[in-house]
């Protein structure tokens, strides 16, 4: 358990060393996340499945997306974790690993892949990644529910109640990820609890340990991020330059994710977006030109009735 | 390679990730680009059923280049022996081997033995004919075929100079398979098939070893044996067999069917390999062991006495004793080929009454569906025992052919009683993987309802047949009257454990658990009811239930479960040591002798006798294990070596040849013999085949198409299309086709199309994809397309069965169908329904020429190439009276 001294003022956005004691949890256990290292991903959308099972989430219907293997096709009210797939061309490797130079074709205007054989393709790839809430360290989703129905837990995730959750939607637009949503026919808001009640158990969350090759790792997020960056160094060394994180920067728009990634590309490839920012980063900014139009307002409208008892 | 690991098997490939971890190198060679291809650092492709071409050229550019492992491969292998000089290779005689007899489409392999051995089959053996009904390939599952004069090693050159070593053999046998032919035949691009032949041979030798993985992408074909022999030699020449990291690993198509070839549920075998019997070897139990090993040859099948006597003791208890040849004599006789295959198609013929079903679903897992559908419904009962309703229980009311009028319910004959199944977390017992280690599960939750466990149907049938023929006095009755059948129940679910206690063996005398098979008695002293097993219950601990965590032991987790045989984790470790006893290297260390204590030791258990030192040499007259040498690790081999050429036990030839598949749009770039020349075809009006050259109209189906899984599901979907969670993640049946193949057949992503055969069309969902590639093969382009074949007439999710495609045409030594590859056309749009669907079907068959005959002509050299081999086609049918 971590003792800190209560912090009086909860902060909107920028790094935050604390997020269960900025919520006012004075004793707490370290704050806790997943590492999702998408190099290893097999696809096999274990996580989905076990995340479902262990909270009763129900099924989104059988439709075929097309999108590659995947068929679920966003993070929702029944999707708490979500593989993307993603068939694209390699990236050219380093001078040395490169292959014999070839000949490059004519310029066509064929779409790729439109040659008459297999000598026409470029190298290929098919990557896949398990999304999930992000569990940020300034979470837009809670800061505006107006029902205190999503509340920060001891370990630092994210919860909604929905005991308490009145479906008044905020959250959702609150969210920068478009993560969480609420349910058809149900109305209030779902999503990842990062398992909370297995955490309470003892146990880690449901998709982390149902993953076969450890690309969902769970931990103390201190820890979870020297893994990361290990695992980067790792992969730079061995020649895949195009390594990185996503989500794991406490400087950026979120104040950093409890749940981060390691990408191969753009996060934009995989549907992410490539700067989230907290609604509430703005809120002084706002409240600061709100205060300076209202100081204006006032200053005119006083303008004009000190300028009426002008004769 | 032929194993889309990650995604038929996740779990087990986590530790290849693992090892990508550490640093190791992934090839994935496949026909398409999958979620295992994704993870590999090379996906290398290759045309379906072309894998004997492309594993024969890295065989020739190791033999060519020099990179055999030379100080493993003269003492461990066969590599030195000579052959009998009436040998012909493929080489000689365009794509044969001596010995074939056209008119009945087998070998002799009388010329393939080594020099001086005595000729074989002898009085009491099989005919070469009949190997092939027998598949008498998979009765060899523990190790080698017999052998007969071997105890002595015949002769050899260690300098494997002589024209008639088997390394010349080798040689010259796999010297056109060039780098060059493996483009033309596979159409994998050289750079990519040198960097593979580059890499292996890198990772092999002292300090480094390498390991194949394959699935049923090897085995479902009508070479698939020979497929497996292929790595084999690359494995063997390279130094990778019986070593840490080296290996063949097989990956299994489902939880425990090793443990279900084991303790088998196959019609030629009884518990641990040993064959079931012929009415060849008669009534008397000695002429039934001379057919199983020869009596002049090395290792421990020389002991197969006691396997069966052990055996028979457990199934007879008291009843058999040495007098009555233990009741030899009561176990059947298998006349002819009763695989599943021949037996749906018996059934379709009339001449099979009743069926038991359990956990399989024919109806959409076999290959051709509609014949197995129509085969259920001529039956008089069927017993289903599933987890679910799934189309093989209900096919008498919706299955594809209620659509087309061919069954119609109100007429179908066939009874089905449905006996709902307990699933695994609902019983006890063990689970046998691929590493044929044994883990004992216990019962999770209790079955709901009537739910039982398959234990508990097998116990509970024979008592009440037992308790019905108590009485009986006639001789036909006595082995089930005699059937010991005293298992502990526990209220009325039999023992698990106790049954497993006696799978592993007692001293009856004293009912002390057995240690092992190398305890087993001759005399009928001991029971074992599967020698192989033995010692899974040594000291009287279910050594299945060992589960002491991988943290607290070393990397061989000795105390995880239990290995056969003796809880050996690396088979034939003894070849991970130098014939001194050394370890080959540090690095790769395993077993080694241990000078000062006289014995073998190391980090796993010794696959070897403990105390046999490496420099030992049997005197002249040994036989069996003392005939063993010190540096001779194939200790199941009937002559102490890793068969690089197989004298004897195979039933299509002595070394893996390149046979394009039954169905192929491809004449054989290799050889003049076009198919396996010996594969089974059955040549039925219900069974046709698409034509293959060098017969006409291979253009009316002029693509490949192969099948495999999806993660999403399992197998038949009997476990996965009734579940949600699962149907939702993979909803509907669809193909993968190029991008190239949809833009030549006007198919749109995520439109209709419909593919089809000689025996049926069906339709699927259209998937553009990057990852099918379309190949070059010299100046022609071929397309290959993928389907999935998980779907099914019922459950939440449904659609046509990709299996109905394929017709049954089936490898000779093992009868396994060829469904990994055939060859079809693809047509955009829906299929057509009801009755229109048959006449669609039938206008391809006219258009093509098909006949029964078509495929049949399976020699394509020789004087006698225009020659129809039908196989045993009507045997029975004629007469519907005379039902088995």
């Amino acid at each position: 358990m971590k003792k800190t001294t209560a912090i009086t003022r909860n902060s909107l956005s920028g790094p935050l060393d604390d997020v269960a004691a900025d919520a006012g949890h004075l004793e707490h256990p370290p704050r806790v996340g997943f590492f999702t290292d998408t190099s290893v991903c097999i696809g096999c959308k274990a996580c989905e499945v076990a995340c479902k099972e262990w909270n009763l989430v129900p099924e989104t219907g059988f439709d075929l997306l097309g999108m590659s293997f995947d068929n679920t096709g966003e993070l929702g009210a029944n999707s708490w974790r979500h593989v993307a797939f993603i068939e694209q061309q390699a990236p050219s490797r380093a001078p040395e690993q490169a292959k014999a130079t070839v000949d490059l074709p004519m310029p066509s205007f064929d779409l790729p892949g439109a040659g008459s054989g297999a000598e026409s393709r470029t190298d290929f790839r098919w990557l896949m990644s398990s999304d999930v809430c992000k569990h940020c360290t300034h979470a837009g989703c809670l800061d505006v529910c107006p029902t205190g129905a999503l509340f920060r837990t001891e370990f630092g995730t994210v919860v909604v109640q929905q005991d308490i959750c009145n479906g008044c939607g905020y959250c959702v637009s609150g969210c920068p990820y478009g993560v969480i949503e609420r349910r058809e026919g149900d109305g209030r808001a779902h999503k990842c609890t990062l398992c909370y009640d297995r955490l309470k158990g003892g146990s880690q969350p449901a998709c982390a340990q149902a993953c076969p090759t450890q690309s969902i790792q769970f931990g103390p997020l201190d820890e979870l991020r020297q893994r990361a960056a290990a695992r980067v160094d790792e992969l730079h060394a061995g020649g895949v330059t195009e390594a990185r994180l996503y989500g794991e920067d406490p400087n950026d728009g979120v104040g950093g994710d409890g749940a981060f990634f390691l990408l191969l590309d753009e996060p934009e490839v995989y549907g992410l977006p490539p700067d989230p920012v907290v609604p509430t980063r703005d809120l002084p900014r706002m409240w600061g030109f709100a205060g300076a139009a209202a100081g204006a307002m006032l200053t005119a409208v006083v303008a004009v009735f000190a300028g009426s008892r002008r004769p | 390679m032929g194993s889309n690991m990650a995604e038929a098997h996740p779990v087990g490939f986590q530790w290849v990730v693992e090892a990508k971890r550490r640093g190791a190198k992934i090839f994935h060679i496949d026909p398409r680009f999958t979620r295992t291809s994704a993870l590999a650092h090379e996906y290398v492709p290759l045309r379906a059923g072309s894998d004997i071409a492309f594993l024969g050229g890295v065989v020739n550019y190791i033999l060519s280049n020099d990179l055999a492992f030379r100080d493993y491969v003269v003492p461990y292998t066969n590599a030195s022996f000579l052959i009998d000089d009436n040998y012909l290779d493929t080489e000689d005689l365009d794509g044969l081997f001596s010995g074939y007899d056209a008119e009945t489409a087998s070998y002799d392999p009388a010329s393939w033995r080594y020099e001086g051995a005595p000729a074989m089959p002898e009085a009491g053996d099989r005919p070469p004919a009949e190997a092939k009904q027998h598949a008498t390939g998979d009765q060899h599952g523990s190790g080698g075929a017999k052998l007969e004069g071997v105890s002595m090693n015949p002769p050899a050159d260690p300098t494997l100079e002589h024209p008639r070593s088997v390394y010349q053999i080798l040689k010259r046998h796999f010297a056109r398979y060039t780098p060059e032919m493996v483009e033309d035949v596979c159409g994998t691009p050289k750079e990519q098939f040198l960097e593979v032949c580059k890499a292996w041979t890198a990772n092999s030798g002292r300090e480094r070893t390498a390991a194949v993985v394959y699935a049923v992408g090897w085995t479902q074909h009508t070479v698939g044996v020979q497929y497996i022999r292929t790595a084999a030699i690359i494995q063997l020449l390279l130094g990778n067999m019986g070593r840490p990291g080296g290996g063949i690993m097989a990956m299994r198509g489902h939880a425990s069917i090793q443990g279900s070839t084991d303790i088998p549920t196959l019609f030629n075998l009884l518990p641990g390999y040993l064959p079931m019997p012929s009415p060849h070897e008669g009534r008397i139990l000695e002429d039934y062991v001379s057919s199983v090993r020869g009596d002049k040859q090395k290792g421990f099948w020389r002991n197969a006495d006691t396997y069966i006597v052990s055996l028979l003791k457990e199934y007879w208890g008291d009843a058999a004793t040495p007098d009555n040849q233990f009741c030899f004599d009561y176990l059947p006789r298998i006349t002819g080929d009763h695989g599943t295959y021949r037996t749906a198609m018996d059934m379709v013929d009339g001449n099979v009454f009743g069926y038991f079903l359990l956990g399989q679903n024919p109806g959409v897992g076999s290959a051709h569906g509609r014949l197995q559908r129509l085969g259920m419904a001529n039956l008089d009962w069927m017993v289903v025992r599933d987890l679910a309703m799934i189309e093989s229980a209900t096919f008498w009311k919706d299955s594809p052919e209620i659509e087309t009028g061919e069954i119609v319910p109100e007429e179908c004959r066939t009874e089905v009683f449905f006996f709902p199944a307990a699933s695994h977390v609902e019983k006890e017992g063990t689970f046998t993987q691929t590493q044929r280690m044994l883990q004992w599960r216990e019962k999770a939750v209790e079955p709901k309802g009537d739910q039982r466990s398959d234990l508990w149907f097998f116990y509970h049938l024979g008592r009440r047949l037992k308790e019905r023929l108590a009485a009986s006095t006639r001789d036909r009755d006595r082995p089930l009257v005699d059937l010991w059948w005293d298992y502990d129940v526990h209220g009325d679910e039999p023992s698990a454990d106790h049954v497993l206690r006696r799978i592993s063996g007692q001293d009856i005398a004293t009912g002390r658990q057995l240690s092992g098979y190398m305890e087993l008695k001759a005399d009928g002293s001991t029971l074992s009811g599967c020698w192989i097993y033995s010692g899974v219950y040594a000291d009287g601990v279910n050594q299945a239930n060992r589960k002491k965590p991988h943290d607290e032991q070393d990397d061989y987790a000795l105390e995880w479960g239990w290995v056969w045989p003796y809880n050996r984790r690396i088979l034939y470790n003894r070849a991970s040591a130098d014939p001194a006893g050394k370890p080959w290297s540090e690095r790769k260390k395993c077993v080694w002798w241990d000078e000062e204590k006289g014995e073998w030791t190391g980090l796993d258990v010794p696959d070897f006798e403990k105390t046999k030192p490496p420099t030992y040499v049997p005197p002249d007259d040994a036989v069996g294990v003392e005939a063993l040498r010190g540096d001779d690790p194939f200790i199941m081999q009937a002559d102490g070596k890793g068969w690089l050429f197989v004298p004897s036990g195979l039933v299509d030839g002595p070394l893996p040849a390149h046979y394009e598949a039954h169905e192929s749009p491809v004449r054989n770039p290799i050889y003049g013999q076009q198919g396996n020349p010996t594969r089974k075809v059955y040549a039925r009006f219900d069974n046709p085949s698409n034509p293959s050259p060098p017969e006409p109209h291979t253009e009316v189906f002029p693509f490949i198409f192969t099948t495999s899984r999806l993660t999403e599901h399992h197998t038949a979907g009997g476990m996965s299309r009734w579940l949600p969670y699962l149907s939702e993640l993979q909803p509907e049946m669809f193909v993968e086709v190029s991008p190239e193949l949809a833009r030549e057949q006007g198919l749109e992503h995520l439109g209709w199309a419909t593919i089809v055969t000689s025996r049926a069309a069906i339709e699927a969902r259209v998937m553009v994809t990057d990852r099918m590639k379309p190949l070059r093969l010299r100046e022609r382009t071929v397309h290959q397309v993928w389907l999935p074949y998980h779907w099914g007439s019922v459950g939440l999710v449904t659609g046509d069965p990709a299996n109905d495609l394929f017709g049954v045409s089936l490898d000779p030594n093992v009868l396994i169908q060829e469904s990994k590859v055939a060859t079809c056309d693809v047509q955009p749009g829906r299929r057509p329904r009801g009755k229109q669907l048959l006449e669609f079907v039938e206008g391809y068959r006219r258009r093509a020429g098909i006949t029964v005959e078509t495929g049949s002509h399976i020699t394509t050299v020789g004087p006698r190439a225009d020659n129809a081999h039908i196989e045993n086609a009507h045997d029975g049918a004629t007469d519907g009276e005379g039902r088995q």
